[in-house]
């Protein structure tokens, strides 16, 4: 029996390397299945509860679709305001309600820290599908899945984080599980959106992994195996025209790949709003749309693993 | 030289080796500064062997709860606690702060969940003592400024 058996996915950091080389073996078997290739029907007569508290269509279609592919069912809501939410109920009485209801519970909430306090009323497993700026591991799982599923391998691989490295969250759950891979990090952002140090900090303390921080990516993509682009957001910036400035510095197009390795992949959480130009999908650098597709296959294993 | 210039107590509690200036703050913590009936006695940057200069606390016909001793922890992490029984130090005792951290402090992060209207009490693991450093339960942020978030 698999040790993530009953477990909670909450956060990255609750997984050892192991558990997660688990995850992408059984996400690998999972592809055919998830393409609708191969039947299975080994979840059947289990039911998954998506409580979603803000909307993320793409995170609960994934999920649905995982369970459905594995001949499970799904029940749950998208919509707070006609839930019991709206009448003030604590997400405590909820969960407590949904676990009577399923055997697992997958829970999108805007408030950071949701996740590990459903999971503190819940016996059956939360699956935290983001918790405001908080954790997203099933992302960063999928992070993972894509560059393995390009590479072989993620061990040792040159990797560029490029964007919002400061209040993305998710980024930072990925630096720490690239880490945990011995990656090469190099950080790339302008310079009030730098990883903040307590991360750089973790990294050097946790696994003596030294990342490399620069505002120049020209300097750092020759090199690159990976450039994992992240999405500026605008609302970050007091003034306008900084943001311009910052923004366009960043921008992915032909130019910025002209002396990238062969083999280097692009990948991008999405959406994107402007970071990659559109005439970068046509190349082969581009793998940002098969890592969505991969969403898929990952919760898939999580699912078939956890339940 | 003389080293208390306050009478000794009858009864109560004497909080000794606070880090000179923090005194106040003990005070606030216990909530003892907008005490109406309470007996407290302040010494400030009194002469220490071990600290240069370290306040004192006595607060007259009161024993500290266990609780109050781990709020005094997080903010003087080197202060002892006196127990006073008819004028003889009964017990003696220094702070010791754990490794979580329960109900003490809330966490500064507003959108935590934590701070909602859930049926939970906040709860903090210690990553590091020198200098003190928390860790959220829930939302894994680092407590950005302890005294101010201490429940009082
Ligand atoms: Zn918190």
């Amino acid at each position: 029996m698999s040790s993530l058996k009953g477990k909670d996915v909450i956060s990255i950091k609750d997984f050892s390397k192991s558990d997660i080389k688990e995850i992408l073996r059984v996400a690998k078997r999972m592809l055919p299945i998830a393409s609708g290739e191969r039947k299975d029907d080994s979840l059947e007569g289990k039911i998954l509860a998506t409580l979603f508290f803000e909307p993320s269509t793409r995170t609960r279609l994934s999920f649905e679709c995982a369970m459905k592919r594995l001949g499970g069912s799904v029940i749950g809501f998208t919509e707070p305001t006609s839930a019991s939410i709206a009448k003030g109920e604590t997400l405590a009485d909820t969960i407590k309600v949904a676990e009577a209801y399923s055997d697992i519970i997958v829970l999108r909430h805007p408030n950071e820290g949701s996740a590990r306090l459903a999971s503190e009323f819940s016996s059956k497993p939360i699956i935290n599908a983001g918790d405001g700026a908080g954790q997203h591991p099933t992302q960063t799982l999928l992070d993972l899945f894509t560059i393995k599923e390009e590479f072989g391998k993620i061990e040792n691989k040159n990797v560029i984080l490029l964007g919002d490295l400061k209040y993305g969250r998710t980024v930072h759950s990925l630096a720490y599980a690239l880490a945990v891979f011995r990656v090469n990090l190099t950080f790339v952002a302008p310079q009030q959106l730098q990883m903040p140090t307590e991360i750089i900090s973790g990294l050097k303390d946790e696994f003596g992994i030294d990342a490399y921080q620069t505002i120049s990516l020209e300097e750092v993509i020759p090199q690159a195996d990976v450039l994992y682009v992240t999405r500026i957001q605008k609302e970050r910036f007091p003034d306008p025209a900084e943001y311009a400035k910052v923004a366009g510095t960043y921008k992915i197009d032909l130019e910025a790949l002209k002396k990238v390795k062969e083999d280097l992949i692009i990948m991008h959480p999405l959406p994107r709003v402007d970071e990659i130009a559109p005439e970068v999908d046509c190349t082969k650098h581009a793998v940002y749309f098969k890592q969505a597709s991969y969403g898929v296959p990952v919760r898939m294993a999580v699912l078939s693993l956890v339940l | 030289m003389e080293e208390l210039k306050v009478q000794p107590i009858k009864e109560g509690t004497v909080i000794d080796h606070i880090a000179s200036g923090t005194a106040l703050k003990v005070l606030s913590i216990l909530g003892l500064s907008k005490s109406p009936t309470a007996t407290v006695s302040l010494l400030m940057n009194v002469p220490s062997k071990k600290y240069g200069k370290k306040d004192i606390v006595k607060i007259e016909a009161r024993e500290l709860k266990p609780k109050e001793v781990d709020k005094i922890a997080l903010i003087a992490p080197n202060a002892t606690i006196n127990i006073i029984r008819n004028y003889k130090v009964k017990d003696k005792y220094k702070v010791k702060l754990s490794e979580i951290i329960i109900g003490i402090v809330r966490c500064s992060n507003p959108s935590c969940i934590s701070n909602l209207r859930e049926p939970v009490e906040s709860k903090f693991s210690v990553i590091s003592r020198k200098p003190l450093k928390l860790r959220c339960y829930y939302c894994e942020r680092e407590l950005t400024d302890i005294i101010e978030n201490i429940v009082i």
